[in-house]
């Protein structure tokens, strides 16, 4: 891994947030739902910034993924943990970073297994082109073009004053990196 | 040391025993399994994982419980299960075993799941793919014998982490008819690889096997003795029909000297918890007060075990 370039990924959640901020009061019974791992954490802290009443959901797509006859199952799955009813919600799906769509596909097909929402949204910190299914994000702070030798990895600091600051890196990707399926 | 179990990457081709296996495999096995449990408080209780897949059911001993939950763990992962009718198959005509595994990997089986009453079948099985170059094709031991039930004691060690959470810390008794118990052997290895200081062996003389002391195990015949400050107590049922020869008297007897009451489960620590893989003969190894009061976690093994036969076979059918 190769890091090339960092992005002011605080400046990002920013403006996803105000976006977001602008479109809640206007929904239905609207809940957040976070792809592990860093959608998770962006839709934790979105709950409270953009005063969602439901507690953010949290989604483990390793059992819905379309690669699992050829890569198995991952070394590490999470509960994914739905704590509101699906049936009627209108949920935003949040991602850190959109690409080929294939994480979002398999996001939503889990979501229909807890039941019938009344519509879903996508939110991404980065929509970053390459996609290979029909999806696109409503709610996006930037949008790039990036070659597929390169790869983009939220991570999260601990700052001298222990605040967390979320921390958005350009990496080129070798022989080691696992390919992403964003 | 070559191990069976592992493919040429270290990663589980077949499940056989827990003897040996990798604490880092124990754990991702248990930490899937977490996962598992939360789709079965779900609406649709299924996850399109093992679709296309066909596991065959093999089970030439009777079994209710780990019959159902191979079956019902198959179908959650989307497989298709088919559950072999052995007193009414070839076997019985006649064909060898080999014969059968490979009439049936010729129908595209992905995965065997096995109990017999003979020891070390499964292994025969898994060594027959091997040798046979069928490497697509896996194995998971639903008990052999006397020698192991794997998935028992990973169901097990499942329960133990969920209510107790650090294996480190624990003192586990093992009581009862330990010399036919598969469980017990599974078990007592799993806790020993997990790091559980204290592994107890309570019983008569008669059903205890030789080398427990060996395999890391405290042994008492004293009840009593045995269960004092424990945090954990495995009950076995008294498995009558292994039992070849005078072990025991009778079965009230045996109840009067090691049938978990709740006057001797009062000497383990108060929040211990009691497990039994089943099926449970109350009034022989464990008192109904026991079995259904509220230090009792008989039940909730059986709904994890869904979920650790989840993990299992989701694991195996990916490598």
């Amino acid at each position: 891994m190769n890091p090339l370039q960092q992005f002011d990924a605080e400046a990002l959640y920013d403006e996803l947030a105000r976006q977001i901020k602008i479109a809640a009061p206007k929904l239905d019974n609207v809940a957040l739902v976070g792809i592990y791992s860093g959608g998770a954490w962006l839709a934790e802290r979105l709950v409270k910034d953009c005063q969602i009443k439901h507690s953010a959901g949290f989604i483990d797509v390793s059992f819905y993924r379309d690669d699992y006859a050829q890569k198995g199952m991952p070394a590490e799955v999470r509960p994914t943990h739905i704590p509101f009813n699906v049936d009627g919600a209108t949920i935003i799906l949040v991602d850190d970073v959109l690409y080929t769509g294939r994480t979002t596909r398999a996001a939503i097909n889990e979501l229909f297994d807890y039941g019938r929402p009344s519509q879903i949204l996508l939110a991404s910190l980065v929509d970053r082109g390459g996609r290979e299914l029909p999806f696109a994000a409503d709610f996006v702070a930037q949008s790039l073009n990036l070659p597929t030798n390169l790869s983009l990895q939220l991570t999260r600091e601990t700052m001298s004053d222990h605040t967390v600051k979320l921390v958005l890196t350009l990496v080129e990707k070798d022989d080691t990196t696992p390919p992403t399926s964003n | 040391m070559h191990n069976p179990q592992l493919n040429q990457h270290g990663e589980l081709q077949h499940l056989i025993t827990t003897e040996g296996l990798p604490k880092a495999i124990i754990n991702r096995i248990l930490d899937t399994a977490e996962s598992f449990v939360s789709i079965g408080n779900r609406e649709v209780k299924k996850v399109p994982l093992m679709r296309g897949k066909s596991v065959f059911n093999l089970f030439f001993e009777n079994s209710t419980r780990t019959r159902t939950t191979f079956e019902i763990a198959s179908k959650r992962l989307s497989a298709d299960v088919i559950n072999l009718n052995i007193a009414a198959s070839s076997t019985s005509k006649g064909e060898t075993l080999l014969d059968t595994i490979d009439n049936l990997a010729a129908m595209h089986a992905d995965m065997f799941v096995v109990r017999h009453a003979q020891s070390g079948v499964p292994y025969l099985i898994a060594k027959h793919l091997h040798d046979t170059n069928q490497h697509h094709v896996h194995v998971v031991n639903a008990g052999d014998g006397r020698h192991a039930h794997p998935t028992q004691g990973l169901l097990d060690m499942y329960t133990i982490r969920h209510y107790k959470k650090d294996f480190t810390q624990l003192r586990v008794a093992i009581v009862g008819d330990i010399l036919h118990s598969r469980v017990a052997r599974s078990d007592i290895h799993a806790l020993t690889t997990l790091g559980v200081p204290e592994v107890r062996a309570i019983g008569p003389k008669t059903l205890l096997p030789g080398g427990l002391e060996q395999m890391g195990v405290r042994v008492f015949n004293n009840m009593d003795e045995g269960l004092k400050d424990v945090d954990v107590i495995i009950t076995l049922r008294l498995q009558h029909e292994r039992m070849s020869g005078a072990l025991l008297p009778s079965a009230q007897e045996f109840f009067k000297s090691y049938g978990l009451t709740p006057e001797r489960l009062a000497l383990a620590k108060p929040d211990a918890i009691v497990m039994h893989p089943g099926p449970m003969n109350r009034g022989v190894e464990i008192d109904s007060a026991v079995a259904d009061g509220p230090q009792a976690v008989i039940l909730s093994q059986v709904t994890f075990g869904i979920a650790v036969r989840m993990a299992v076979m989701s694991i195996l059918a990916g490598n």
